[in-house]
């Protein structure tokens, strides 16, 4: 099955859930910024949750398709087809998703995982070193694209329980767990609230905010960091790491969040806010315990609506 | 040593030494003893900088406490053989000046030296794989000469190509991609410090010795 890319959309990569393994060379994890959606996506059409789908960014892409298929759209809302539900496609058809209307990214799964090579262990897109995906770089129009051979097909009509997804939202609260010096600032990051900068990437968010000041100015050797750390710049104004971070950092890190509320600040675009909270670290490993539980759930489910 | 938790998916290991030999021997040893005997749970171990970072699946690894006591017993046993083992040492072939190394006469005028005597000084260094990170086979060298510390341009070129070698302040390092960089460049290497379609991407490991060696324009040619 093939898939013909019209509209490449603004910037629409292969994703899947990074690569791992691979932090000592310096490679990054990579993969979804919105690495929920696209577990969730992924099941929907029957394929494993890491199987490689589409990440749109702010505008979507034009696509059509060589061979009925069942597709799923989760993340950002950009129309088109309903989000988060098993979508039935025919041959020949053309699905135009417009700008987003909510959230930043789209994930677009289709059933069968889309198929490109294998990379260092991972399918996803790092654009900085042209690696993965589709020739290491994001789509263009006229690009063609071909999904592995989908297998399993929804029986029956069914609903996802939208209260397994995060709270998705243009001023979320988002968790975070205190950095190595958090204790060098004056104050924290949770009395304020942060805009989110046009200078946001798939590397980094980047706040805008009354500056986070630092107490002590001393030297602060490199250090590992990881996508959710939240490192301030002598500017005081705070990035959050992402999907692409690098793996050593040179900038004193204030806190981290907390990998359940990842997907919050993936889906914020220039101009949307957001407020900090601090929770602790046996916090944040049950919240991830309970996600995972979420996700055996939905697949389970789901195992008995396909065949 | 000391754990120190990278939000909720990693901890730190900081062995408390230095960015010397020994410390650096410390800490391939326990990255070396971690992923021969990795602890359940544990996706990833990366050595930095007197630290090695272990990345986990919380759902994978029994309790964060037990992880840790895991991480703990191996870090207590690494000791005799893994620290005995030598360094590999890389040599890297490097063509100074020129145009890959259109900075060279500027650090010769900051160091009030000539250029042959920079070269001399870069070629002649013996230097040491702290880390590997901030890029894809990036390698923090540590073991630059006083003499040809240099600070970083004032404006950062936007384009650098692969295989640059350069000078940042007390840093020397090579870089793999083409990236934009602040550096001042003083040579072109024809090694890939990275390749994405090798088994092993990155030519250098954190705990490697580095030396470089000058060769000329025919000789960097003739290596490609």
């Amino acid at each position: 099955m093939a898939i013909t890319v019209i509209r490449a959309g603004m910037l629409t990569t292969v994703q899947d859930l990074g690569r791992r393994g691979h932090r000592a060379a310096g490679v990054p994890l990579g993969g979804a910024m919105d690495a929920m959606a696209l577990r969730v996506v992924n099941l929907l059409v029957g394929n494993a949750e890491d199987a490689a789908a589409l990440e749109f960014t702010l505008t979507g892409p034009e696509l059509v398709f060589t061979a009925d298929t069942t597709i799923a759209m989760g993340g950002g809302d950009f129309g088109a087809v309903p989000r988060w539900a098993p979508v039935s496609v025919r041959a020949g058809e053309r699905v135009k998703f417009g700008a987003a209307r909510t959230g930043c990214r789209g994930y677009l799964a289709v059933a069968g995982g889309l198929d490109v090579p294998l990379v260092l262990g991972g399918r996803g897109t790092y654009l900085r070193a042209a690696l993965g995906g589709l020739e290491g770089r994001a789509l263009r129009d006229g690009d063609e694209l071909r999904a592995a051979a989908g297998s399993r097909q929804m029986v029956d009509r069914w609903h996802l329980d939208e209260r397994m997804l995060p709270s998705y939202s243009a001023a979320p609260t988002v968790r975070i767990v205190r950095g190595a010096q958090a204790g060098a600032f004056n104050g924290t990051l949770t009395t304020i609230g942060f805009k989110v900068t046009s200078k946001s990437d798939r590397m980094g968010v980047r706040l805008a905010g009354p500056a986070v000041v630092r107490r002590d100015a001393g030297e602060l050797v490199s250090a590992t960091v990881a996508p959710g750390t939240v490192q301030v710049p002598p500017d005081g104004q705070p990035i959050v790491l992402m999907a692409d971070a690098q793996t050593i950092g040179g900038y004193p890190q204030i806190a981290h969040v907390i990998s359940v509320d990842l997907p919050l600040v993936a889906q914020l675009k220039p101009g949307d806010t957001l407020r900090f909270r601090e929770v602790t670290l046996e916090a944040a490993h049950q919240l991830i315990l309970d996600r995972a539980r979420a996700l055996a759930l939905l697949r389970e489910g789901l195992s008995q609506k396909m065949r | 040593m000391t754990l120190t938790p990278l939000g909720d998916s990693a901890v730190v290991v900081a062995l408390g030494s230095g960015l010397d030999e020994t410390g650096l021997r410390r800490v391939r040893a326990l990255a070396a003893t971690l992923e021969r005997d990795r602890p359940a749970g544990v996706v990833d171990v990366v050595p930095a900088f007197a630290s090695v970072t272990v990345f986990y699946d919380v759902a994978q690894v029994g309790g964060y406490e037990r992880l840790c006591r895991e991480i703990a017993t191996r870090t207590e046993r690494v000791e005799t053989a893994d620290l005995r083992r030598e360094a590999r040492v890389i040599v890297i072939p490097v063509c100074y000046g020129g145009e890959g190394g259109a900075d060279l006469a500027d650090v010769a005028a900051q160091a009030g030296l000539s250029s042959e005597e920079v070269v001399a000084l870069h070629a002649g260094g013996d230097y040491l794989v702290q880390a590997i990170g901030f890029a894809p086979g990036f390698a923090y060298l540590g073991g630059l000469p006083a003499k040809i510390h240099t600070p970083r341009r004032p404006a950062p070129r936007t384009v650098v190509p692969a295989g640059t070698v350069g000078i940042g302040g007390a840093q020397t390092g090579v870089y793999p991609l083409m990236t934009p960089g602040g550096w001042n460049l003083i040579g072109r290497t024809p090694l890939r410090l990275f390749d994405g379609g090798r088994h092993e991407p990155a030519l250098l490991r954190a705990g490697d010795r580095v030396t470089f060696r000058a060769i000329n324009a025919e000789e960097f040619a003739a290596w490609r």
